[in-house]
């Protein structure tokens, strides 16, 4: 038979396997949904991106190499070719060498690892605290500071349009299932922490776009910082299952440049100017508790 | 029933015992002879396969698309809760005990089991715990919903079903107990003279260090369930903060047996694979004793990395990054035994009957989930992936193209020496790309969702998950009734197939089962084998 050009063998496996990975990790990009993790908006969620990116893309390398050998391997090495097996059983250097270099390529990947780890994990001084307290299931918000205190639940139209047979299709709700009543408003590039808590079972707090989520965990608490860049409306749901409604109690960040914050929160301690505050996006406190 | 008559130990009733098997259900509930009782655990483990892929069928069902269509939130827990437990102690962990009683003494020239009344306890506690385990959906306060995980205080909340739940996983653990410990004394015992530990079969190695791993692992696990019963009905404050408990050291001892047990789930596929490749690569395993010790290294892995399953719940900086590190080491041992697969195809001759397909499907396949596991080891990028579908899909791919396509791969690769017939070739290849493909159409879109932004173990989601979730859905339907195919392949094996298999069966099959009749009889070497060069399987790694 016909030697192969083991050239040509090679670099046709490495394009197929390539096109493999593009058609697997890009292409469904073009469908307009997000694939992807979030960039966020804050230092943690940034450098978490991009830590995701680096260790996905020394995955892909690696894939691409081993799926490749593989392969040529398959269109080469094979009986209907009339290939004769050669008969080599051991290599104590090629053991050292696939031994070796992987544990240099996970020194290179636990570099930055360890560094954004300790960024995540050790609070620089905070201007202000927040604790949040998760519930069976709604979420609980207490501004320290400021005496401000409010339950979130999810909203009532994405509420009645998830019951089973309801008759309301989900795609002519609003941000169905990540919308609630009263969202937790945050002023941007403040430096704020969160102590969260539960007060029944384990629940577990996430803004995809802080770059992080922290397990409630009832009789305990555990303490999460963020500094958020940008104002903007941010969503996220519970991410522990935690009973029959896990699925049902979003999490909606108002964050609101400082100025206006400071003029939410004088609104929030005193009701009656309401009105002279409207602009304001968040809902009035009247509401807060209806859903109780 | 002949070839061994010769050696004194076979007084009469040895003999009665051995040639007058009673027949009909009285055969299966009294036998203790390991082909039997092999059979019985793979039946019983591809039964519950279906039983638990219904339960995926219903939850894939459900998330076909955005809104409740089909069940409750608090049904859906359930399903999702059942089959976890049914796919992990119900089928794949019963199916490695069937192949280790099919193939264990045939590999090593061993007459039976070390144990062999005990296996058949072991194997017939199972359908009463699932029997068991099953009765929970029937009742008033329904079955377990808080994940398979169990964690309280949520699983605390169930009712009074929650203590057959408890009963069930004890009796789980007490058969994996007994089976393992008849694992490591067949294999420490029952060798044949010159089967020396370093000549074993790697299947017969994966399995050894898999008992030692189950035996080590499942008396914690029965700890921790019994705490949850006596806090749930005895008052006791183990987990409770408010008594003075932990909820977050269940998660301790949990994952201390949870994680060396996806390693229990996954080892023995190792070593089926290792002995299918060098077969139809007809070249000799790339190094096996690199290949012991990275299955070794792993194990001993398995029990310092439990709390990167809790980088969420709050741990020390110092903590986190110790298991950050561990973790990431496992990618070393895990990475030799990749790099030796592809040795061993490397320049072989290879021709692709099925359970080659399948095993060629598990290197690339769990290799990805490795690769995925690989991302998950970074603990400041996992407070993203946690609790998301990107986990979802990682634990998916080495467990079902990785653990599942390997049983498949070894329940073709053997099928012939158990019932002495060929499968039809045509329907298993069919069977496998199938099955290939679907599997991947099913939980590739699922690392998107994850990414994305979308929690697991929700029975809803917002519509910007809508698409890929339904075409996760069709792969999973399809992957479901592709499943059908095998049990028409094994049904037309075992009662139809005309074609007779050989001894050898697979022209470069090596090892003693092979050295045997196809079917294997009844009882196989009662005298022990000669061992030597042309017998042992691809262990050797010395000329």
């Amino acid at each position: 038979m016909k030697k192969p050009n083991m050239f040509i063998v090679v670099a046709a496996v490495v394009a197929a396997v390539m096109a493999a990975t593009w058609l697997l990790l890009a292409a469904p990009g073009y469908t307009g949904n997000e694939i992807n993790m979030t960039r966020g908006v804050t230092s943690q969620s940034t450098i978490n991106y991009s830590l995701h990116m680096t260790v996905l893309w020394i995955c892909i390398v690696i894939g691409i190499i081993v799926f490749s050998a593989m392969f040529v391997s398959i269109v080469l090495h094979r009986k209907s070719r009339g290939y004769n097996p050669a008969q080599f059983t051991h290599s104590t250097k090629a053991e050292i060498i696939w031994t070796v270099i992987p544990v240099l390529i996970l020194v290179v990947m636990a570099v930055p690892a360890t560094r954004a780890l300790v960024n995540m994990e050790v609070a620089p001084e905070t201007e202000m605290t927040v604790k949040i307290t998760g519930f069976q299931w709604r979420w609980k918000y207490e501004y320290v500071e400021d005496g401000i205190d409010f339950i979130s639940s999810l909203d009532p139209d994405s509420n009645a349009a998830r019951r089973l047979a309801s008759g309301t299709p989900p795609e002519e709700v609003d941000n169905y299932l990540l919308e609630v009543d009263k969202p937790l408003v945050l002023p941007a590039n403040t430096k704020i922490k969160f102590l969260i808590t539960a007060d029944d079972v384990i629940h577990s707090w996430w803004v995809p776009a802080l770059g992080w989520k922290r397990d409630a965990v009832p009789g305990f608490i555990n303490e999460a910082w963020t500094e958020i860049m940008e104002p903007g409306i941010y969503r996220g749901q519970c991410a522990e299952l935690c009973g029959r409604d896990h699925g049902f109690m979003p999490i909606v960040l108002h964050v609101l440049p400082r100025a206006e914050y400071d003029a939410w929160v004088l609104e929030q301690q005193n009701p009656e100017s309401v009105s002279r505050l409207a602009a304001s996006p968040a809902r009035p406190a009247a509401t807060a508790y209806e859903n109780e | 029933m002949s070839m061994e008559t010769t050696l004194s130990h076979d007084t009469p009733a040895h003999d009665d015992h051995h040639h007058d098997k009673p027949r009909g259900l009285a055969r299966w509930l009294y036998t203790t002879n390991h082909k039997d009782i092999g059979t019985l655990y793979l039946v019983f483990s591809l039964l519950m396969f279906f039983v638990g892929g219904s339960m995926a069928m219903i939850i894939r069902a459900e998330l076909f698309m955005p809104g409740l269509q089909l069940v409750e939130p608090e049904f859906f827990n359930q399903m999702t809760t059942m089959h976890a437990l049914i796919m992990v102690f119900g089928a794949v962990m019963p199916a490695w005990v069937g192949f280790a009683n099919w193939m264990l003494p045939m590999m090593i020239g061993a007459p039976d089991m070390a144990l062999p009344r005990m296996n058949n306890w072991s194997f017939w506690i199972l359908p009463f715990a699932f029997a068991m385990l099953l009765s929970t959906l029937f009742m008033d306060s329904g079955g377990p919903a808080a994940g398979w995980t169990l964690y309280p205080p949520l699983s605390l909340q169930g009712g009074q079903s929650f203590a057959f739940v408890v009963f069930a996983v004890h009796m789980m653990g007490i058969s994996s107990i007994m089976g393992s410990i008849n694992v490591i004394a067949t294999i420490l015992n029952l060798r044949a003279p010159g089967m020396t530990l370093l000549r074993m079969p790697l299947f017969v190695w994966t399995w050894l260090i898999t008992a030692f791993l189950l035996i080590m692992v499942m008396p914690v696990l029965a700890g921790a369930v019994t705490m949850l019963l006596t806090d749930h009905f005895f008052g006791t404050s183990f987990f409770n903060a408010a008594g003075g408990g932990d909820p977050v050291m269940f998660q301790h001892i949990f994952w201390f047996f949870g994680h060396p047990e996806v390693y229990i789930m996954i080892l023995p596929a190792f070593g089926v694979v290792s002995e299918i490749i060098p077969t139809f690569a007809r070249k000799p395993l790339f190094g096996y004793s690199a290949m012991v010790y990275a299955t070794a290294s792993i194990a001993f892995l398995s029990f310092i990395v439990w709390a990167h399953h809790m980088f969420t719940v709050g741990m020390p900086l110092t903590g986190a990054l110790f298991f950050m590190y561990a973790t990431m080491l496992i990618a070393v041992p895990t990475g030799v035994k990749v790099f030796n697969w592809v040795s061993t195809m490397w320049k072989g001759s290879m021709t692709f009957e099925t359970p080659m397909l399948f095993a060629i499907a598990f290197v690339v396949l769990f290799t990805i989930g490795g690769l995925s596991g690989l991302m998950l080891a970074i603990a400041s990028v996992d407070l993203q992936y946690h609790d998301t579908y990107f986990v979802v899909a990682h634990f998916h791919y080495v467990l079902v193209p990785g653990s599942v396509f390997a049983l498949m791969a070894g329940a073709y690769y053997w099928l012939p020496k158990w019932t002495g017939h060929m499968y039809s070739e045509t329907w298993g290849k069919i069977h496998f790309w199938v099955s290939a493909i679907s599997v991947n159409i099913l939980f590739f879109p699922q690392h998107y969702l994850g990414l994305a932004g979308m929690p697991r173990r929700i029975p809803d989601y917002s519509t910007q998950f809508a698409d890929f979730n339904m075409i996760s859905s069709i792969g999973g339907f399809i992957f479901g009734a592709s499943q059908l195919i095998f049990v028409g392949v094994i049904v037309h094996c075992v009662y139809k197939s005309r074609q007779k298999a050989t001894d050898r069966v697979w022209e470069g099959a090596k090892g003693l089962e092979w050295t045997l009749p196809s079917p294997a009889p009844y009882h196989t070497f009662d005298t022990p084998p000669v061992i030597d060069e042309t017998t042992i399987a691809h262990a050797h790694s010395r000329h």
